[in-house]
């Protein structure tokens, strides 16, 4: 990313959940896109507040899954049937029940590598910097007990003055400007 | 130490449910993330942290000892012989991973069964199977006889273009077990990622803003993050579960599919998954309930939280108590003189002795006291109890082992099992091994998951709002 200059946004504190999502709310109502919500533990109505009902983490898993699965299913038909057959008392080569288990296992761990590293892709992360680090009272709530709503500037409704004046009006306990 | 908002007030029972509370009155975000996030950023480490660490760590080290001596001198150091080839080892590897399986019965399915409760423990109990299984799966590994071939049990293309044999559960075994460490390590991890980040903002010194910034990957908490963070965390419960329970089934299989007397039943893998269980809640409280006391954690693991494991440990002690029953049953129902003689001498041959541990420790003293509530809920007997079970699954491990194979068809090829000293000190060393790397989470890790126990709170719910969801 080339860095940036200037706002990165504005960002209210509050100090439930509650008040957090009718100002989230309220501001996706007025239109608002580019903004997110900061919470100490997962708030469902916060993301829901926010308009972001989906994501893309069960279909990434499914499909890692099913990798897995066959990866494991094709490597142990190869090996028995084509690379290193053993006969054993004239049993069949492609004995596939006996193939399940380790199939089964790698569906598992494939599907649950893809739940996590898919999670921490879409989320962008790792990333070790990010501008509202630089927010005096972000560190020091957001992990622990303080809730927060971002208006991003990169919204085209933003301007810094109205949007201070928009975020104060649901009473936060503070209003700061973020910079890059 | 101004932590005047843990003393909760004695009666510790809810009065809306009757039920103890799941966590202690009056606690916020703030006085949570404090408490344990103290536990660990504290500069000053007590002084009884050190004198177990300095146990534990010689046990770990006469496990190193014990295991180079191994090394240098071939399996022939420990008791293993014909008929009994599966002596300690295969007994310590099952004794173990049993154990880690309540880890992931907490953090997995009782998330799945939305059982709020399990947040205070869920951590640490998987930071126990990951241990464990760390323990369990070095016993297999040494006890093939030339441990540094151990690469061998995987497919992969060697100059010899042999290949591994799909067929056997033992091969099922490096997969399911391989599987399950990963998938361990990944859930504790992803689950601990939140967290971090609040250690990242809470820590004081250079070094641990560094470690735990590294580690927390940036996590900032934000809402589109929270959503993918719990899908996936559903997910990985969910896939979790199916394998917890394929793990202990396939060990199951590897004594299950022999013909030996003893083994060749299909009561294996139900039974071995719920003495799993059974072992693994008696490990959690013998974590547990020594932590809450030194850490004074009274307040976020409560006694309703020994109360529910004591319940969980009578249900599965019963389903284990049925597979007792039923191996005696079979072994008359089947008619087969082997099974009949093989049960007997179980009992009553020379090695009986530790069928009637296993009995009285698995079931005669758990499953008839566990009905107290009063029992269930007092700390030193549940701790003791602890220890009876943990033994007593211990001793079921020995019997399934020793007692099938010392005795089998043919009287000439009958003999008997001694553990040697290294034995015992492989034995022992792994439960030094685990303690070391347990105390070494407990002091760096934050060892109660704080977002989770955040949503316990009654300042987590969401007032004066009309769209609000049904239940909690």
């Amino acid at each position: 990313m080339p860095p940036r200059e200037g706002t990165y946004g504005l960002l209210a504190e509050f100090d439930t959940p509650g008040d957090l999502i009718r100002a989230a709310r309220q501001a996706r109502q007025d239109g608002w896109r580019r903004l997110d919500c900061y919470t100490p533990y997962p708030v469902e109505e916060a993301a829901e507040a926010i308009g972001f009902h989906r994501n893309k983490v069960p279909l990434l898993t499914l499909i890692g899954g099913l990798m897995g699965g066959a990866a494991m299913f094709g490597l142990e038909v190869w090996i028995s049937v084509l690379a290193y057959p053993l006969n054993i008392g004239g049993r069949p080569t492609y004995s596939w029940p006996a193939f399940i288990v380790p199939a089964y296992e790698w569906t598992i761990l494939f599907a649950g590598l893809s739940a996590a590293f898919g999670m921490l892709a879409l989320n962008g992360l790792p990333a070790l910097y990010h501008p509202l680090f630089n927010a005096p009272n972000f560190r020091d709530g957001a992990t622990t007990d303080k809730f927060f709503l971002c208006l991003e500037a990169l919204d085209p409704k933003f301007d810094l003055a109205e949007a201070k004046k928009y975020l104060e009006s649901f009473q936060p306990v503070s209003v700061v400007e973020v910079q890059y | 130490m101004a932590t005047s908002e843990v003393k909760t007030g004695d009666p510790g029972i809810d009065p809306s449910t009757g039920e103890f509370r799941v966590i202690g009155q009056g606690q916020t975000f703030r006085s949570v993330t404090e408490k344990i996030t103290r536990i660990v950023l504290t500069p000053r480490t007590p002084l009884g942290w050190f004198a177990i660490f300095s146990v534990a760590g010689a046990g770990a080290t006469m496990l190193m000892v014990a295991v180079t001596w191994l090394f240098l001198k071939g399996i022939g150091i420990w008791g293993v012989t014909q008929p009994v080839a599966w002596g300690f080892a295969i007994i310590n590897f099952v004794w173990w991973i049993g154990i880690g399986h309540a880890g992931t019965l907490i953090s997995a399915i009782l998330l799945l069964f939305k059982q709020g409760w399990r947040n205070s423990i869920s951590r640490f109990a998987e930071a126990m199977t990951i241990f464990a299984v760390v323990c369990a799966g070095m016993f297999p590994v040494l006890h093939l006889g030339r441990p540094w071939l151990g690469y061998w049990l995987f497919p992969y293309p060697s100059t010899m273009t042999v290949w591994p044999q799909f067929r056997s559960p033992l091969m099922w075994d490096v997969f399911a077990v391989s599987t399950y460490a990963t998938i361990s390590v990944v859930f504790w991890y992803i689950g601990m990622v939140p967290d971090l980040g609040t250690m990242r903002d809470r820590a004081h010194s250079k070094f641990a803003k560094y470690a735990y910034g590294l580690f927390s990957m940036g996590w900032r908490g934000s809402a589109r993050h929270w959503m993918r963070y719990e899908t996936a965390s559903l997910l990985l419960a969910g896939l979790a579960t199916p394998l917890v329970l394929s793990v202990h089934t396939v060990i199951s299989f590897d004594f299950a599919v022999a013909v030996l007397p003893g083994w060749h039943t299909t009561i294996f893998p139900p039974y071995f998954v719920a003495g799993a269980i059974y072992s693994g809640f008696a490990m959690v409280l013998t974590l547990a309930i020594p932590l809450r006391k030194f850490y004074h954690l009274e307040a976020l693991v409560t006694e309703r939280h020994i109360d529910n494991m004591g319940k969980v440990m009578l249900a599965t002690g019963f389903i284990v108590a049925y597979g007792y029953g039923m191996e005696i049953f079979m072994a008359w129902y089947s008619a087969s003189h082997w099974e009949a003689f093989m049960m007997w001498n179980r009992m009553f041959g020379p090695m009986g002795w530790s069928y009637w541990v296993l009995v009285t420790c698995n079931l005669a003293i758990p499953l008839t006291t566990l009905w107290s509530r009063k029992l269930r809920t007092s700390i030193a007997y549940m701790f003791f109890l602890s220890i009876v079970v943990n033994t007593g699954m211990w001793f079921e491990r020995f019997v399934i082992v020793v007692t099938s194979l010392y005795r089998d068809f043919l009287p000439s090829s009958w003999g008997t099992y001694r553990a040697t000293k290294w034995d015992y000190m492989t034995f022992v060393g792994t439960l030094g091994l685990f303690t070391f790397l347990f105390l070494l989470f407990v002091r760096v890790l934050p060892m109660i998951p704080m977002n989770e126990i955040r949503m316990l709170l009654p300042a987590a719910k969401i007032k004066a709002k009309a769209t609000a969801k049904a239940g909690d």
